[in-house]
Protein backbone atom coordinates (compact mmCIF):
# COMPACT_ATOMS: atom_id res chain seq x y z
CA UNK A 1 0.00 0.00 0.00
CA UNK A 2 2.81 2.38 0.58
CA UNK A 3 4.19 1.74 -2.74
CA UNK A 4 1.12 2.67 -4.27
CA UNK A 5 0.90 5.58 -2.67
CA UNK A 6 4.38 6.85 -3.48
CA UNK A 7 3.93 6.04 -6.69
CA UNK A 8 1.03 8.39 -6.55
CA UNK A 9 2.81 11.00 -5.05
CA UNK A 10 5.41 10.58 -7.11
CA UNK A 11 3.08 10.82 -10.40
CA UNK A 12 1.17 14.09 -8.91
CA UNK A 13 4.44 15.87 -8.30
CA UNK A 14 5.46 14.89 -12.37
CA UNK A 15 2.47 17.46 -13.32
CA UNK A 16 3.56 19.86 -10.75
CA UNK A 17 6.90 20.12 -11.94
CA UNK A 18 5.62 19.72 -15.56
CA UNK A 19 3.39 22.93 -15.03
CA UNK A 20 6.45 24.47 -13.19
CA UNK A 21 8.34 24.10 -16.12
CA UNK A 22 5.59 26.15 -17.98
CA UNK A 23 6.08 28.95 -15.33
CA UNK A 24 9.61 29.56 -14.93
CA UNK A 25 11.67 31.90 -17.00
CA UNK A 26 14.90 31.15 -16.18
CA UNK A 27 15.93 28.47 -18.88
CA UNK A 28 18.57 26.81 -16.41
CA UNK A 29 15.73 26.20 -13.92
CA UNK A 30 13.97 24.69 -16.72
CA UNK A 31 16.56 22.33 -17.33
CA UNK A 32 16.87 21.37 -13.75
CA UNK A 33 13.17 20.92 -12.94
CA UNK A 34 13.08 18.34 -16.64
CA UNK A 35 16.28 16.25 -14.86
CA UNK A 36 14.53 16.55 -11.63
CA UNK A 37 11.20 15.10 -13.47
CA UNK A 38 13.46 12.46 -15.33
CA UNK A 39 15.15 11.22 -11.30
CA UNK A 40 11.49 10.68 -10.35
CA UNK A 41 10.22 8.77 -13.17
CA UNK A 42 13.64 6.58 -13.32
CA UNK A 43 12.37 5.12 -9.47
CA UNK A 44 9.13 4.25 -11.30
CA UNK A 45 10.06 0.99 -12.71
CA UNK A 46 11.37 -0.18 -10.40
CA UNK A 47 8.19 1.16 -7.76
CA UNK A 48 6.24 -1.16 -9.85
CA UNK A 49 8.18 -4.91 -9.96
CA UNK A 50 8.32 -4.33 -6.08
CA UNK A 51 4.24 -2.91 -6.19
CA UNK A 52 3.94 -6.37 -8.17
CA UNK A 53 5.74 -8.38 -5.40
CA UNK A 54 8.23 -9.82 -7.99
CA UNK A 55 12.20 -10.08 -7.36
CA UNK A 56 13.21 -7.01 -8.73
CA UNK A 57 14.51 -8.17 -12.67
CA UNK A 58 17.31 -6.61 -14.58
CA UNK A 59 13.98 -5.12 -17.26
CA UNK A 60 13.23 -2.75 -14.69
CA UNK A 61 16.61 -2.16 -13.21
CA UNK A 62 18.33 -1.14 -16.97
CA UNK A 63 15.73 1.44 -17.94
CA UNK A 64 15.77 3.08 -14.25
CA UNK A 65 19.67 2.81 -15.11
CA UNK A 66 19.37 3.93 -18.45
CA UNK A 67 16.77 6.95 -17.66
CA UNK A 68 19.88 8.08 -14.77
CA UNK A 69 22.43 7.79 -17.30
CA UNK A 70 20.64 10.08 -20.29
CA UNK A 71 17.95 12.07 -18.86
CA UNK A 72 19.39 13.16 -15.51
CA UNK A 73 22.74 13.52 -16.04
CA UNK A 74 23.62 14.03 -19.94
CA UNK A 75 21.01 15.74 -21.77
CA UNK A 76 21.01 17.87 -18.81
CA UNK A 77 24.41 18.67 -18.62
CA UNK A 78 24.60 18.93 -22.69
CA UNK A 79 21.71 21.51 -22.77
CA UNK A 80 22.90 23.49 -19.29
CA UNK A 81 26.44 23.66 -21.50
CA UNK A 82 24.72 25.46 -24.37
CA UNK A 83 22.61 28.12 -22.16
CA UNK A 84 26.25 28.85 -20.43
CA UNK A 85 28.01 29.26 -23.55
CA UNK A 86 25.23 30.96 -25.41
CA UNK A 87 24.64 33.71 -22.98
CA UNK A 88 20.85 33.62 -23.41
CA UNK A 89 19.18 32.77 -19.73
CA UNK A 90 15.39 34.14 -19.97
CA UNK A 91 12.45 33.62 -21.99
CA UNK A 92 11.72 36.82 -22.62
CA UNK A 93 9.01 37.11 -24.61
CA UNK A 94 7.19 33.92 -25.05
CA UNK A 95 4.15 33.39 -27.41
CA UNK A 96 1.68 32.70 -24.46
CA UNK A 97 2.80 34.48 -21.10
CA UNK A 98 3.41 32.61 -18.13
CA UNK A 99 0.62 33.11 -15.87
CA UNK A 100 -1.80 32.16 -18.62
CA UNK A 101 0.27 29.24 -20.11
CA UNK A 102 0.01 27.90 -16.64
CA UNK A 103 -3.69 28.38 -16.62
CA UNK A 104 -3.81 27.26 -19.84
CA UNK A 105 -1.39 23.70 -19.00
CA UNK A 106 -4.18 23.51 -15.54
CA UNK A 107 -6.92 23.39 -18.09
CA UNK A 108 -5.13 20.18 -20.42
CA UNK A 109 -4.76 18.62 -17.31
CA UNK A 110 -8.27 18.96 -16.34
CA UNK A 111 -8.51 17.62 -20.14
CA UNK A 112 -6.51 14.79 -19.68
CA UNK A 113 -8.45 13.22 -16.69
CA UNK A 114 -11.63 13.42 -18.54
CA UNK A 115 -10.01 12.12 -21.54
CA UNK A 116 -8.37 9.30 -19.76
CA UNK A 117 -11.42 8.12 -17.53
CA UNK A 118 -13.11 7.34 -20.69
CA UNK A 119 -10.21 5.03 -22.53
CA UNK A 120 -10.45 1.36 -21.86
CA UNK A 121 -7.37 -0.73 -21.04
CA UNK A 122 -6.24 -3.96 -21.90
CA UNK A 123 -4.25 -4.50 -18.49
CA UNK A 124 -5.21 -3.08 -15.27
CA UNK A 125 -2.73 -0.32 -14.56
CA UNK A 126 -0.76 -0.69 -11.25
CA UNK A 127 -2.47 3.53 -10.77
CA UNK A 128 -4.83 4.62 -12.26
CA UNK A 129 -2.93 7.82 -12.31
CA UNK A 130 -0.85 6.73 -14.58
CA UNK A 131 -2.56 6.94 -17.77
CA UNK A 132 -3.78 10.99 -17.36
CA UNK A 133 -0.66 11.98 -15.77
CA UNK A 134 1.33 10.40 -19.09
CA UNK A 135 -0.85 12.53 -21.84
CA UNK A 136 -1.21 15.19 -19.49
CA UNK A 137 2.65 15.06 -19.82
CA UNK A 138 2.59 14.77 -23.30
CA UNK A 139 -0.05 17.73 -23.83
CA UNK A 140 2.36 20.22 -21.61
CA UNK A 141 5.08 19.05 -23.54
CA UNK A 142 3.32 20.07 -26.50
CA UNK A 143 2.01 23.31 -25.18
CA UNK A 144 5.85 24.14 -24.29
CA UNK A 145 6.86 23.47 -27.45
CA UNK A 146 4.76 25.69 -29.42
CA UNK A 147 4.42 28.37 -26.88
CA UNK A 148 8.05 29.35 -26.66
CA UNK A 149 10.84 31.30 -28.43
CA UNK A 150 13.70 29.88 -27.57
CA UNK A 151 15.31 26.84 -29.13
CA UNK A 152 16.35 25.56 -26.17
CA UNK A 153 12.60 25.52 -24.12
CA UNK A 154 11.41 23.86 -27.61
CA UNK A 155 14.21 21.00 -27.12
CA UNK A 156 12.84 21.02 -23.52
CA UNK A 157 9.31 20.70 -24.85
CA UNK A 158 10.15 18.00 -27.13
CA UNK A 159 11.89 15.91 -24.08
CA UNK A 160 8.76 16.51 -21.44
CA UNK A 161 6.71 15.06 -24.09
CA UNK A 162 9.07 11.92 -24.41
CA UNK A 163 8.56 11.50 -20.75
CA UNK A 164 4.78 11.45 -21.23
CA UNK A 165 5.76 8.79 -23.67
CA UNK A 166 7.59 6.77 -20.95
CA UNK A 167 4.70 7.15 -18.55
CA UNK A 168 3.11 5.08 -20.99
CA UNK A 169 5.33 2.65 -21.50
CA UNK A 170 5.51 1.74 -17.59
CA UNK A 171 1.64 0.37 -18.70
CA UNK A 172 3.60 -2.38 -20.57
CA UNK A 173 6.29 -2.90 -18.79
CA UNK A 174 6.08 -6.59 -19.00
CA UNK A 175 4.87 -6.72 -22.81
CA UNK A 176 7.67 -4.01 -24.11
CA UNK A 177 11.11 -5.76 -25.03
CA UNK A 178 13.77 -4.04 -23.60
CA UNK A 179 15.01 -3.35 -27.62
CA UNK A 180 12.24 -1.13 -28.10
CA UNK A 181 12.97 0.92 -24.92
CA UNK A 182 16.56 1.22 -25.05
CA UNK A 183 15.49 2.58 -29.36
CA UNK A 184 13.19 5.08 -27.58
CA UNK A 185 16.35 6.59 -25.40
CA UNK A 186 18.71 5.97 -27.75
CA UNK A 187 16.50 7.96 -30.26
CA UNK A 188 16.16 10.97 -27.50
CA UNK A 189 20.02 11.11 -27.27
CA UNK A 190 20.33 11.34 -30.32
CA UNK A 191 17.73 14.21 -30.95
CA UNK A 192 18.66 16.21 -28.44
CA UNK A 193 22.40 16.02 -29.49
CA UNK A 194 21.37 16.93 -32.94
CA UNK A 195 19.25 20.07 -31.72
CA UNK A 196 22.47 20.70 -29.59
CA UNK A 197 24.23 20.93 -32.75
CA UNK A 198 21.34 23.02 -34.67
CA UNK A 199 21.37 25.39 -31.66
CA UNK A 200 24.84 25.85 -31.82
CA UNK A 201 24.70 26.90 -35.35
CA UNK A 202 21.51 29.36 -34.86
CA UNK A 203 23.41 31.39 -32.59
CA UNK A 204 26.43 31.38 -34.42
CA UNK A 205 24.21 32.29 -37.65
CA UNK A 206 21.98 34.80 -35.98
CA UNK A 207 23.45 35.73 -32.87
CA UNK A 208 20.43 34.38 -30.89
CA UNK A 209 18.67 31.58 -30.57
CA UNK A 210 14.54 32.50 -31.40
CA UNK A 211 13.37 29.95 -33.43
CA UNK A 212 10.82 31.54 -35.10
CA UNK A 213 12.79 33.53 -37.42
CA UNK A 214 13.09 30.42 -39.12
CA UNK A 215 9.84 30.51 -40.02
CA UNK A 216 10.12 32.90 -42.39
CA UNK A 217 13.20 32.39 -45.10
CA UNK A 218 14.01 35.10 -47.27
CA UNK A 219 16.99 35.57 -49.21
CA UNK A 220 20.17 37.44 -47.97
CA UNK B 1 -22.30 17.61 22.20
CA UNK B 2 -21.80 16.76 26.27
CA UNK B 3 -21.39 19.20 29.17
CA UNK B 4 -17.76 19.74 29.44
CA UNK B 5 -17.96 20.89 25.64
CA UNK B 6 -20.06 23.89 26.85
CA UNK B 7 -18.27 24.58 29.11
CA UNK B 8 -14.62 24.34 27.65
CA UNK B 9 -16.25 26.60 24.75
CA UNK B 10 -16.74 29.63 26.99
CA UNK B 11 -12.62 29.72 28.33
CA UNK B 12 -11.71 28.71 24.65
CA UNK B 13 -13.67 31.59 23.26
CA UNK B 14 -11.57 33.77 25.57
CA UNK B 15 -8.45 32.26 24.49
CA UNK B 16 -9.57 32.43 20.48
CA UNK B 17 -10.03 36.37 21.44
CA UNK B 18 -6.57 36.77 23.59
CA UNK B 19 -4.66 35.23 20.96
CA UNK B 20 -4.68 36.71 17.59
CA UNK B 21 -1.93 39.48 18.56
CA UNK B 22 0.59 37.03 20.25
CA UNK B 23 0.72 34.86 17.39
CA UNK B 24 1.81 37.70 15.66
CA UNK B 25 4.57 38.54 17.74
CA UNK B 26 5.80 35.49 17.66
CA UNK B 27 6.37 36.10 14.15
CA UNK B 28 8.19 39.57 15.03
CA UNK B 29 10.12 38.01 17.86
CA UNK B 30 11.49 35.49 15.37
CA UNK B 31 12.24 38.08 12.37
CA UNK B 32 14.45 39.61 15.68
CA UNK B 33 16.18 36.99 16.25
CA UNK B 34 17.43 36.52 12.87
CA UNK B 35 18.61 39.64 12.53
CA UNK B 36 20.13 39.36 16.13
CA UNK B 37 18.04 41.50 17.91
CA UNK B 38 15.86 40.64 21.12
CA UNK B 39 12.73 42.20 19.42
CA UNK B 40 9.53 43.47 21.25
CA UNK B 41 8.26 42.21 24.98
CA UNK B 42 5.78 39.41 24.28
CA UNK B 43 3.24 41.38 25.53
CA UNK B 44 3.95 44.45 23.06
CA UNK B 45 1.08 43.76 20.89
CA UNK B 46 -1.66 44.09 23.44
CA UNK B 47 0.22 47.26 25.28
CA UNK B 48 -0.19 48.79 21.54
CA UNK B 49 -3.64 47.86 21.25
CA UNK B 50 -4.27 49.75 24.40
CA UNK B 51 -2.77 52.85 23.56
CA UNK B 52 -4.81 53.16 20.62
CA UNK B 53 -7.85 52.12 21.83
CA UNK B 54 -7.15 55.05 24.45
CA UNK B 55 -6.70 57.50 21.65
CA UNK B 56 -9.13 59.66 20.10
CA UNK B 57 -9.90 58.92 16.05
CA UNK B 58 -9.35 61.86 13.61
CA UNK B 59 -11.48 62.06 10.51
CA UNK B 60 -10.84 63.38 7.28
CA UNK B 61 -13.59 66.48 6.37
CA UNK B 62 -13.95 64.25 2.90
CA UNK B 63 -15.22 60.97 4.70
CA UNK B 64 -18.85 59.70 5.24
CA UNK B 65 -19.93 57.10 7.57
CA UNK B 66 -18.71 54.43 5.41
CA UNK B 67 -15.08 55.34 6.56
CA UNK B 68 -16.32 55.06 10.19
CA UNK B 69 -17.70 51.81 9.34
CA UNK B 70 -14.94 50.38 7.47
CA UNK B 71 -12.84 49.26 10.34
CA UNK B 72 -16.01 48.44 13.07
CA UNK B 73 -17.77 46.39 10.20
CA UNK B 74 -14.66 44.27 9.02
CA UNK B 75 -13.65 43.17 12.89
CA UNK B 76 -17.70 41.93 13.46
CA UNK B 77 -17.07 39.79 10.21
CA UNK B 78 -14.12 38.28 11.11
CA UNK B 79 -15.15 38.24 14.68
CA UNK B 80 -18.28 35.88 13.51
CA UNK B 81 -16.27 33.91 11.61
CA UNK B 82 -13.92 32.82 14.65
CA UNK B 83 -17.49 31.13 15.93
CA UNK B 84 -17.51 29.21 12.81
CA UNK B 85 -13.85 28.25 12.62
CA UNK B 86 -12.38 25.12 14.75
CA UNK B 87 -9.60 27.01 16.29
CA UNK B 88 -7.73 25.32 19.82
CA UNK B 89 -10.49 21.90 19.70
CA UNK B 90 -11.65 20.13 16.80
CA UNK B 91 -15.45 21.44 17.07
CA UNK B 92 -16.10 25.05 16.07
CA UNK B 93 -18.29 27.23 18.44
CA UNK B 94 -21.53 27.73 16.67
CA UNK B 95 -20.97 25.19 13.53
CA UNK B 96 -23.93 24.12 11.25
CA UNK B 97 -23.93 22.48 7.82
CA UNK B 98 -22.90 25.05 5.03
CA UNK B 99 -21.22 26.99 7.44
CA UNK B 100 -18.28 26.93 4.90
CA UNK B 101 -20.49 29.45 2.72
CA UNK B 102 -21.05 31.44 5.30
CA UNK B 103 -17.35 31.91 6.44
CA UNK B 104 -16.58 32.59 3.18
CA UNK B 105 -18.72 35.64 2.67
CA UNK B 106 -17.89 36.76 5.55
CA UNK B 107 -14.29 37.26 4.21
CA UNK B 108 -15.74 38.78 1.19
CA UNK B 109 -17.36 41.08 3.35
CA UNK B 110 -14.61 42.40 5.62
CA UNK B 111 -12.40 43.27 2.71
CA UNK B 112 -15.53 44.82 0.90
CA UNK B 113 -15.63 47.40 3.84
CA UNK B 114 -11.91 47.71 4.20
CA UNK B 115 -11.52 48.48 0.15
CA UNK B 116 -14.90 50.44 0.43
CA UNK B 117 -13.40 52.83 3.67
CA UNK B 118 -10.02 53.31 1.54
CA UNK B 119 -11.68 54.62 -1.52
CA UNK B 120 -14.00 56.78 0.77
CA UNK B 121 -11.10 58.83 1.63
CA UNK B 122 -10.67 60.16 -1.93
CA UNK B 123 -7.18 59.62 -1.96
CA UNK B 124 -5.33 58.13 -5.01
CA UNK B 125 -2.78 56.63 -3.23
CA UNK B 126 -5.22 54.98 -1.12
CA UNK B 127 -7.86 53.89 -4.19
CA UNK B 128 -4.02 52.25 -5.71
CA UNK B 129 -4.14 50.40 -2.42
CA UNK B 130 -7.84 49.12 -2.90
CA UNK B 131 -7.17 48.77 -6.26
CA UNK B 132 -4.21 46.30 -5.32
CA UNK B 133 -5.54 44.05 -2.65
CA UNK B 134 -9.12 43.98 -4.84
CA UNK B 135 -6.78 42.54 -7.72
CA UNK B 136 -4.79 39.72 -5.67
CA UNK B 137 -8.77 38.94 -3.85
CA UNK B 138 -9.98 37.78 -6.61
CA UNK B 139 -7.20 35.34 -7.57
CA UNK B 140 -6.40 34.19 -3.90
CA UNK B 141 -10.44 33.85 -3.11
CA UNK B 142 -10.74 30.90 -6.40
CA UNK B 143 -7.61 28.84 -4.39
CA UNK B 144 -9.44 29.29 -0.87
CA UNK B 145 -12.71 28.03 -2.13
CA UNK B 146 -11.41 25.38 -4.17
CA UNK B 147 -9.49 23.72 -1.63
CA UNK B 148 -12.23 24.08 0.70
CA UNK B 149 -14.40 22.46 -1.87
CA UNK B 150 -11.60 19.77 -2.36
CA UNK B 151 -12.18 19.34 1.79
CA UNK B 152 -15.85 19.17 0.67
CA UNK B 153 -15.57 16.13 -1.64
CA UNK B 154 -13.43 13.87 0.85
CA UNK B 155 -15.22 14.20 4.04
CA UNK B 156 -18.69 14.44 2.39
CA UNK B 157 -19.89 17.66 4.69
CA UNK B 158 -20.30 20.98 4.68
CA UNK B 159 -19.67 21.62 7.78
CA UNK B 160 -15.90 23.43 7.68
CA UNK B 161 -15.80 21.25 11.87
CA UNK B 162 -16.40 18.48 9.99
CA UNK B 163 -14.37 19.20 6.98
CA UNK B 164 -11.42 19.93 8.90
CA UNK B 165 -12.09 17.22 11.84
CA UNK B 166 -11.26 13.53 12.53
CA UNK B 167 -12.72 12.14 9.55
CA UNK B 168 -9.47 13.88 7.83
CA UNK B 169 -7.02 11.18 9.69
CA UNK B 170 -8.60 8.65 7.31
CA UNK B 171 -8.72 10.75 3.98
CA UNK B 172 -5.10 11.64 4.26
CA UNK B 173 -4.62 7.28 4.12
CA UNK B 174 -6.19 7.42 0.91
CA UNK B 175 -5.92 10.94 -1.12
CA UNK B 176 -2.33 11.98 1.08
CA UNK B 177 -0.78 13.46 -2.55
CA UNK B 178 -4.04 15.46 -3.17
CA UNK B 179 -4.59 16.92 0.75
CA UNK B 180 -0.76 17.80 0.35
CA UNK B 181 -1.45 20.11 -2.63
CA UNK B 182 -4.60 21.37 -0.62
CA UNK B 183 -1.92 22.32 2.26
CA UNK B 184 0.49 23.97 0.21
CA UNK B 185 -2.68 26.15 -1.81
CA UNK B 186 -4.24 27.11 1.41
CA UNK B 187 -0.23 28.40 3.04
CA UNK B 188 -0.52 30.61 0.06
CA UNK B 189 -3.62 31.59 0.65
CA UNK B 190 -2.79 32.59 4.18
CA UNK B 191 0.25 34.68 3.59
CA UNK B 192 -1.78 36.50 0.84
CA UNK B 193 -4.67 36.92 3.07
CA UNK B 194 -2.68 38.16 5.99
CA UNK B 195 -0.29 40.24 3.92
CA UNK B 196 3.07 38.45 4.56
CA UNK B 197 6.19 38.36 2.97
CA UNK B 198 5.82 37.11 -0.17
CA UNK B 199 2.94 39.03 -1.07
CA UNK B 200 3.20 42.47 1.13
CA UNK B 201 5.61 43.42 3.52
CA UNK B 202 3.69 44.26 6.76
CA UNK B 203 6.83 45.97 8.18
CA UNK B 204 7.39 48.20 5.44
CA UNK B 205 5.92 52.32 4.75
CA UNK B 206 7.66 52.11 1.39
CA UNK B 207 4.94 53.03 -1.39
CA UNK B 208 5.61 50.77 -3.86
CA UNK B 209 5.81 47.84 -1.20
CA UNK B 210 2.28 48.33 0.21
CA UNK B 211 -0.60 46.78 -0.54
CA UNK B 212 -2.71 46.52 2.94
CA UNK B 213 -0.88 49.22 4.95
CA UNK B 214 -2.13 51.61 2.16
CA UNK B 215 -5.50 51.08 2.48
CA UNK B 216 -5.52 51.81 6.34
CA UNK B 217 -3.20 54.76 6.72
CA UNK B 218 -6.29 57.41 7.23
CA UNK B 219 -7.15 55.06 9.96
CA UNK B 220 -6.11 56.15 13.52
CA UNK B 221 -6.97 55.46 17.15
CA UNK B 222 -9.09 53.08 17.90
CA UNK B 223 -10.57 52.15 14.40
CA UNK B 224 -6.57 51.53 13.62
CA UNK B 225 -6.90 48.94 16.91
CA UNK B 226 -10.14 47.59 15.21
CA UNK B 227 -7.55 46.65 11.78
CA UNK B 228 -5.03 45.70 13.44
CA UNK B 229 -6.32 42.79 15.94
CA UNK B 230 -8.88 42.22 13.05
CA UNK B 231 -5.42 41.65 10.91
CA UNK B 232 -4.09 39.18 13.39
CA UNK B 233 -7.58 37.45 14.24
CA UNK B 234 -7.56 36.80 10.15
CA UNK B 235 -4.52 35.20 10.81
CA UNK B 236 -5.61 33.28 13.37
CA UNK B 237 -8.74 31.95 11.49
CA UNK B 238 -6.93 30.90 8.36
CA UNK B 239 -4.04 29.57 9.96
CA UNK B 240 -6.61 27.05 12.44
CA UNK B 241 -8.12 25.83 8.81
CA UNK B 242 -4.67 25.34 7.41
CA UNK B 243 -2.82 23.33 10.64
CA UNK B 244 -6.57 21.33 11.08
CA UNK B 245 -6.32 20.35 7.23
CA UNK B 246 -2.85 19.48 7.42
CA UNK B 247 -2.30 17.60 11.03
CA UNK B 248 -5.88 15.95 11.52
CA UNK B 249 -5.93 14.66 15.11
CA UNK B 250 -7.73 11.17 15.75
CA UNK B 251 -10.18 11.95 18.53
CA UNK B 252 -7.76 12.56 21.24
CA UNK B 253 -9.34 14.02 24.95
CA UNK B 254 -9.49 18.19 25.05
CA UNK B 255 -6.87 18.59 27.41
CA UNK B 256 -4.45 16.49 24.53
CA UNK B 257 -5.88 18.19 21.60
CA UNK B 258 -5.78 22.27 22.49
CA UNK B 259 -2.75 22.55 23.98
CA UNK B 260 -1.43 20.72 21.11
CA UNK B 261 -3.36 22.84 18.65
CA UNK B 262 -2.01 25.98 20.12
CA UNK B 263 2.00 24.56 20.13
CA UNK B 264 0.93 24.38 16.17
CA UNK B 265 -0.25 27.96 15.59
CA UNK B 266 3.15 28.94 17.31
CA UNK B 267 5.20 26.59 15.03
CA UNK B 268 3.06 28.36 11.98
CA UNK B 269 3.65 31.60 13.21
CA UNK B 270 7.21 30.96 13.70
CA UNK B 271 7.46 29.51 10.09
CA UNK B 272 5.74 32.33 8.88
CA UNK B 273 8.65 34.27 10.56
CA UNK B 274 11.17 32.43 9.31
CA UNK B 275 9.73 32.89 5.57
CA UNK B 276 10.14 36.73 5.87
CA UNK B 277 13.65 36.41 7.48
CA UNK B 278 14.83 34.22 4.66
CA UNK B 279 13.26 35.70 1.49
CA UNK B 280 12.28 39.01 -0.20
CA UNK B 281 8.49 39.98 -1.27
CA UNK B 282 7.95 39.01 -4.81
CA UNK B 283 8.13 41.79 -7.63
CA UNK B 284 4.29 42.45 -7.85
CA UNK B 285 3.88 41.36 -11.14
CA UNK B 286 5.05 38.20 -10.47
CA UNK B 287 2.78 37.63 -7.37
CA UNK B 288 0.03 37.17 -10.03
CA UNK B 289 2.15 33.78 -10.97
CA UNK B 290 2.37 32.93 -7.02
CA UNK B 291 -1.95 32.81 -6.56
CA UNK B 292 -2.42 31.07 -10.35
CA UNK B 293 0.13 28.89 -8.73
CA UNK B 294 -2.37 28.13 -5.84
CA UNK B 295 -5.00 27.88 -7.85
CA UNK B 296 -3.56 25.49 -10.25
CA UNK B 297 -2.52 23.20 -7.20
CA UNK B 298 -6.43 23.28 -5.63
CA UNK B 299 -7.98 22.38 -8.59
CA UNK B 300 -5.51 19.52 -9.64
CA UNK B 301 -6.51 18.32 -6.22
CA UNK B 302 -9.76 18.59 -6.67
CA UNK B 303 -9.60 16.96 -9.79
CA UNK B 304 -7.75 14.06 -7.92
CA UNK B 305 -10.88 13.55 -5.57
CA UNK B 306 -13.18 13.79 -8.11
CA UNK B 307 -12.11 11.33 -10.19
CA UNK B 308 -11.12 9.10 -7.74
CA UNK B 309 -7.62 7.93 -9.05
CA UNK B 310 -6.23 7.54 -6.28
CA UNK B 311 -7.02 4.30 -5.03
Amino acid sequence: MSAQMATNAVLVLVILLNLGMLAVSRLASGVRLFALQSLLLAFLPVAEEMLEGEPLGLHALLIGGGTIAIKVVLVPYVLLRIIRTGEIHREVEPFIGFAASVFFGALLVVGSFAVASRLPLPTPPVSKLIVPVALSTVVLGLLTLVSRLKAITQVLGFLVLENGVFILGLLLLKQTPLLVELGILLDLFVGVFIMAIVVYHIRREFDHMDAHLLDTPKES
Amino acid sequence: MNLVRVVAAIPEAMLILALPPLLLNIAVKIKAWFAGRVGPPWLQPYYELYKLLNKGAVYSKTTTWVFRAGPIVNLAALLTAATLVPVLSPDSLLGFPGDVILLAYLFALGRMFTVLAAMDTGSSFEGMGASREVTFGTMSEPAFFLSLIVLAIATTSLQLSQMVGPHLYEVWHTVGPAMLLVVGALMIVLLTESCRVPVDDPATHLELTMIHEVMVLDHSGPDLAYITYGAALKFLLLGSIMLHAALPHPEWPLWVDAPLRFIELAALAALVGVIESSMARLRLNRVPLLLAAATVLAALAAVLTLTGSMT
